[in-house]
């Protein structure tokens, strides 16, 4: 299926090849550099690119393209997503996957990738299947392994590659057993002009980490699933009891690990926590124009709206801008014409607000449009949906667990046209 | 200072000096100073650098006790026993040992880099491990058998009809770990061998929720191929029953025939069996998976049910661009054919500024898809924002779109029209190039209110410099110059003395405009229009002369020019049949869904097409298995609830499945099994 991978740094220098079957020579990646060429950004380069004999997918993450050459059919998502878990894995082993780190690292991650594929096809991409079967580089392991002449491969086949419950090995143990679990919510919306929504939806996940001795069998029950509209699990989690009972059953992978994605539905009306104020302008006549943003809570459950950025990609014609904050910090980048104001908190008493005025290019006429605002903010300990964790109880080990939840709603794709 | 000497000769050397430091520390007793050297190698292979020199003297590494130094030796004749096939037999003995080893992970790396190794003359050898393997107790090392198959094929097809025994063989393997490798076999060695599926149907099935990620994608694809050959259609029927009614409406006696002639039609149960056991992957984390059910609901469940994959399709819009891209490509099909799926999502494709232009495109793509009487003006009011937006190239796409509205929804043709008319005022000269093309195609389905626009449109031609806006503008007026009589030969006028400079698209108008005019206005633009002809004679592009050529002999008779003269006003003045704006995905579908071939709108090799339903289901007693047997569902085992599938041979001598959920208590440690029912 997959025949070879390309890694392709910013600049355009292939700094890493691997290949599952006969080598394919770097050339074919012309195709893929002609295609960067025409695409006017990183993000526009399309993901599948035909050549005469081959075809390349890619994914495009951490200032990094990983180009897969494929020769035969095979339904793209399997390798976009195959190589979406490759850098997971990376990220995984090294803390960040970056050109440095890959690097440093070669013998390392050429030896994950000859686990992961073989003859092109996924063998093993269970991260705990895959660290045992190498382990992954500390500073410590590597002091060890001069002194004691050992590796860092395993010579035995992980227990998790032939268990029913192949994300977890067997005899883990912990002093502190601990579970928290995250449910972290992304509010995806347009607001138009007048300030009224669009489209408004929110996304969550509940990310866990789980440090628990043994195996412990793990339920996790809501006060409100009926707000779950639409949900995937982490292979751990037993389909059937969800369907029947909406309870989420699992034995938990150790560590890190995105139990559930859910979607609440665009049916049930969404609270938008803040709304902007906005008055910008252009004149035909003259090169100076407004600009006056003001950013204020609207539903926010009582709670404090932290952690606010106000980001808005202005049009060519803007030379300059000469702005003040009532807050925080700005920056406008007049080569790609980037506008961003740091704004922090919101205090309620007080509303943040950057006013000022435009320098637009002399001669040229006023921009078609107004720029679109993208806002990003967190508001602690509040699940924007209402949804709420009834309890999490665990069977088959005795020991009593520490067990935490935390709430945390974000702005996800969050714009506001002007 | 002897140093610095020493280091010099060595790069004057070249790579050859480096090469033959790293050669020494492969000979030498120490294994650290191979590891170190093995560590390197694998570094320059990384780098693409050419290692294969020091192919003898990694070679002999091959049989170390250090497993990593072991390890990326594989690594190394991986990629260089092909072009070292002499060399590379040298190693061959150590691996028939491993294949002996008790350990399972070594017995099955040595099977995966012999089988990699590429080297025709090891065949018989390759063969032999494959079938040994293929029985094999540890389900790793037949899953590595079922990777090996695959690599013996490519290097030699004509073991084909032995690897097929094999894939039998493993085809009925219990365990999931096996079950997505085999199938991979089976679809690069075998697709064709459909009769291998039926008895292993059930229980793939079975097994498909407790296979990993990667084995069921490949899976559900191939049983989607093979469920297209075995089962009726679900659709058509609801179809023919509906039009019998009809026909048979009035006759009560024929009615009652009727009813004895028409198949009412029912499901396979196996047939159902795939859709149930697919439907809970929808909520898989993994992409591939949830777009590969989406497929198979698409090509086969009943119409009525494969709405149910909407809302997952929908919800991997959230994930990566790439993934994305994909997926909206797919959508972009569907949505063509059942515009209902998706119309309750309409607004999950809203663009938003940040996106990358080919998802907004595509997004485009589906909502003018879903584009009816009901949201059209929702969606007109969407795409005023996107025609205002900086990403010129997108601005266009959505004015195109707003053509293709208009065309399809009759009540809002004047308000887009009127909408385009008012951006021919627009700045921006794309936006403006774009308006002229979709208003010239709107204007060719609506020949009633011309004049006014293509008016408008003559006085643009002065500012318009884009060459298709141009030539558009040009074959409008020239279309219905007898409508516009007055403005007609005056653009020719104009065009005649700029054309010299024009584009090649744009002087070939200008011919055309001539030419019609010449037939219905000669006492004006005879001679502009010979003028015109003249320029094209001796243009450059033999295109154009060519053209100019054509069109004289047919508008200027002379005694070579024959009958075909007479009909000139006939030819060129011809009702001309309006373009249909249609979406590029439109025969996109006769590609299975989720396909490489889907995507790049063209066959990849090793694409298998997905056949059409048969008439008369072929007899499903072929997926009966005979010995009565249990299948332990295994998500279930390992979720503590125990599936025991008991299935027997009832008095018609069919084979009944029953499932009896029982509930697996863990005591002491040991489980036992308690009836829930």
């Amino acid at each position: 299926m997959i025949h070879s991978l390309f890694l392709i740094n910013a600049s355009g220098d292939i700094f890493l090849e691997k290949h599952w079957k006969s080598a394919v020579s770097r050339s074919v990646c012309d195709y893929f550099f002609e295609a960067q060429e025409r695409a006017s950004e990183a993000e526009n380069v399309p993901p599948v690119i035909p050549t005469p004999h081959h075809c390349l997918l890619s994914v495009y993450r951490h200032k990094i393209f990983f180009v897969a050459v494929i020769q035969s059919e095979v339904p793209p998502l399997f390798v976009i997503e195959f190589l979406h878990r490759v850098v997971d894995t990376f990220q995984d082993y090294f803390g960040v996957c970056s050109e440095v780190m890959i690097k440093d690292n070669v013998v390392v991650v050429y030896e994950v990738l000859e686990e992961m594929l073989d003859n092109g096809f996924p063998l093993a991409t269970e991260s705990n299947i895959l660290k045992e079967l190498i382990k992954p580089p500390t500073i410590l392991r590597t002091v060890v392994n001069t002194i004691t002449g050992s590796t860092n491969v395993g010579d035995q086949l992980p227990t998790g590659q032939l268990s029913v419950v192949p994300w977890r090995r067997t005899g883990v143990k912990y002093t502190n057993n601990e579970a928290y679990f995250d449910v972290i919510e992304e509010i995806d919306a347009i607001i138009d002009k007048s300030g009224s929504t669009i489209t408004a939806e929110i996304q969550g996940v509940i990310d866990a980490c789980v440090k628990l001795t043994g195996m412990p069998d793990l339920t996790l029950s809501f006060m409100n699933p009926r707000l779950l509209d639409d949900v995937s699990f982490h292979p751990c989690v037993r389909f059937k009891r969800w369907e029947s009972e909406r309870i989420l059953s699992f034995i938990p992978p150790d560590g890190n690990f995105r139990l559930l994605s859910y979607h609440v539905s665009a049916q049930n009306l969404v609270a938008i926590p803040v709304y902007v104020k906005h008055n910008i302008s252009f004149r035909d006549s003259s090169s100076l124009g407004r600009f006056e943003i003001t950013v204020g809570p609207k539903q926010t459950m009582g709670k404090t709206i932290e952690g606010v950025m106000v980001t808005s990609q202005m049009p060519k014609g803007v030379l300059n801008m000469s702005l003040t904050p009532s807050q925080g910090t700005h920056i406008f980048d007049p080569v790609t014409k980037l506008l961003s104001w740091d704004v922090g908190k919101i205090n309620p008493q007080k509303l943040p607000s950057l006013k000022g005025s435009m320098n637009l290019q002399a001669g040229t006429s006023k921009p078609d449009e107004n720029p679109t605002i993208n806002l990003q903010f967190k508001i602690q300990q509040l699940a924007i949906s209402g949804l709420k964790v009834n309890r999490l109880d665990m069977y088959g080990e005795k020991y009593k667990p520490f067990k935490g939840i935390k709430y945390m709603t974000k702005a996800g794709k969050f714009q506001v046209r002007t | 200072q002897p140093q610095a000497i020493a280091s010099d000769s060595c790069c004057a050397g070249g790579g050859d000096g480096e090469n033959e430091d790293l050669k020494q520390m492969l000979e030498s007793s120490k294994d650290s100073a191979k590891l170190d050297a093995m560590k390197r190698i694998v570094g320059m292979i990384a780098k693409g650098k050419n290692a294969s020199e020091l192919f003898p003297a990694v070679v002999k590494n091959v049989a170390s006790k250090n497993i990593e130094i072991k390890k990326l030796v594989y690594v190394y004749l991986m990629r260089y026993a092909e072009e070292q096939q002499d060399l590379a037999l040298l190693s061959i003995s150590t691996f028939q040992r491993a294949l002996k080893d008790p350990n399972q992970l070594i017995r099955a790396s040595a099977l995966r880099v012999l089988s990699s190794i590429r080297v025709p003359i090891i065949v018989p050898i390759m063969m032999l491990a494959i079938k040994e393997a293929s029985s094999d107790l540890s389900p790793y090392v037949r899953k590595n058998a079922a990777h090996a198959i695959q690599k013996l094929y490519s290097l030699d097809p004509e073991q084909k009809e032995m690897l097929i025994e094999v894939i039998e063989k493993l085809l009925k393997d219990r365990s999931t770990l096996v079950a997505g490798s085999v199938v991979m076999a089976f679809e690069e060695v075998c697709p064709d061998r459909i009769d291998l599926i039926h008895k292993n149907y059930r229980k793939l099935c079975n097994l498909l929720v407790d296979v990993e990620e990667w084995g069921q994608v490949v899976i559900i694809h191939m049983l989607t191929r093979y469920a297209r050959t075995q089962f009726v259609s679900p659709w058509k029927t609801v179809l023919a029953e509906y039009n019998e009614n009809n026909f048979y409406e009035s006759d009560g006696e024929q009615k009652e025939k009727d009813r004895n002639v028409k198949k009412t039609y029912t499901m396979d149960p196996d047939h159902r069996l795939l859709l149930r056991n697919t439907k809970p992957l929808l909520q898989s984390r993994n992409a591939a998976v949830v777009m590969a059910v989406a497929q198979l609901y698409w090509h086969l469940a009943p119409k009525s049910e494969a709405g149910i994959v909407s809302k997952s399709l929908v919800r991997l819009l959230r994930s990566n661009r790439e993934v994305q891209y994909i997926v909206l490509q797919n959508i972009a099909t569907m949505s063509i054919q059942r515009k209902g799926m998706f119309e309750p999502y309409l607004k999950s494709f809203y663009v938003r500024s940040t996106d990358p232009t080919m998802i907004k495109t595509l997004k485009l793509e589906i909502l003018t898809n879903l584009a009816n009487e009901a949201n059209i003006s929702t969606l007109l009011r969407e795409f005023q924002t996107y025609v205002k937006s900086q990403d010129k190239q997108f601005a266009a796409a959505t004015i195109q779109a707003i053509g293709r509205c208009a065309t399809n929804i009759t009540e809002v043709t004047d308000t887009c029209l009127n909408g385009l008319v008012c951006l021919l005022s627009n700045r921006d000269e794309t936006v403006v190039a774009e308006s002229v093309v979709v208003i010239k195609k709107l204007l060719q389905t609506q020949p009633a209110h011309h004049g006014e626009i293509i008016k408008h449109m003559a006085k643009l031609l002065d500012n318009i410099t884009v060459p298709v806006a141009r030539a558009s503008i040009l074959w409008l007026i020239g279309e219905y110059c007898e409508r516009v009589p007055k403005i007609a030969p005056d653009v020719l006028r104009k065009t005649a003395k700029s054309f010299t400079n024009e584009d090649d698209l744009v002087k070939l108008q200008i011919l055309n405009l001539g030419a019609k005019l010449y037939l219905t206005n000669s006492k004006q633009t005879k001679l502009l229009t010979q003028y015109v002809l003249n320029l094209g004679k001796y243009d450059q592009s033999y295109d154009i002369r060519d053209r100019t050529r054509f069109i004289r002999q047919l508008i200027v008779p002379n005694e070579k020019s024959g009958a075909l003269s007479k009909y000139a006003k006939k030819i060129f003045l011809a009702q001309k049949p309006a373009p249909l704006l249609e979406s590029p995905f439109k025969d996109r579908d006769h590609f299975q869904l989720g396909t490489l071939s889907h995507t790049l709108n063209s066959r990849a090799t090793g694409y298998l097409e997905l056949s059409d339903w048969p008439d008369v289901a072929p007899d499903p007693a072929v997926r009966n298995v005979e010995v009565a047997e249990s299948v332990c569902c295994l998500e279930e085992t390992r979720k503590c609830h125990l599936l025991v599938h008991y299935s027997f041979v009832d008095f018609t001598g069919l084979v009944i499945y029953y499932s009896i959920p029982l509930l697996a208590c863990k005591l002491a440690g040991s489980h036992v099994l308690v009836p829930e029912l």
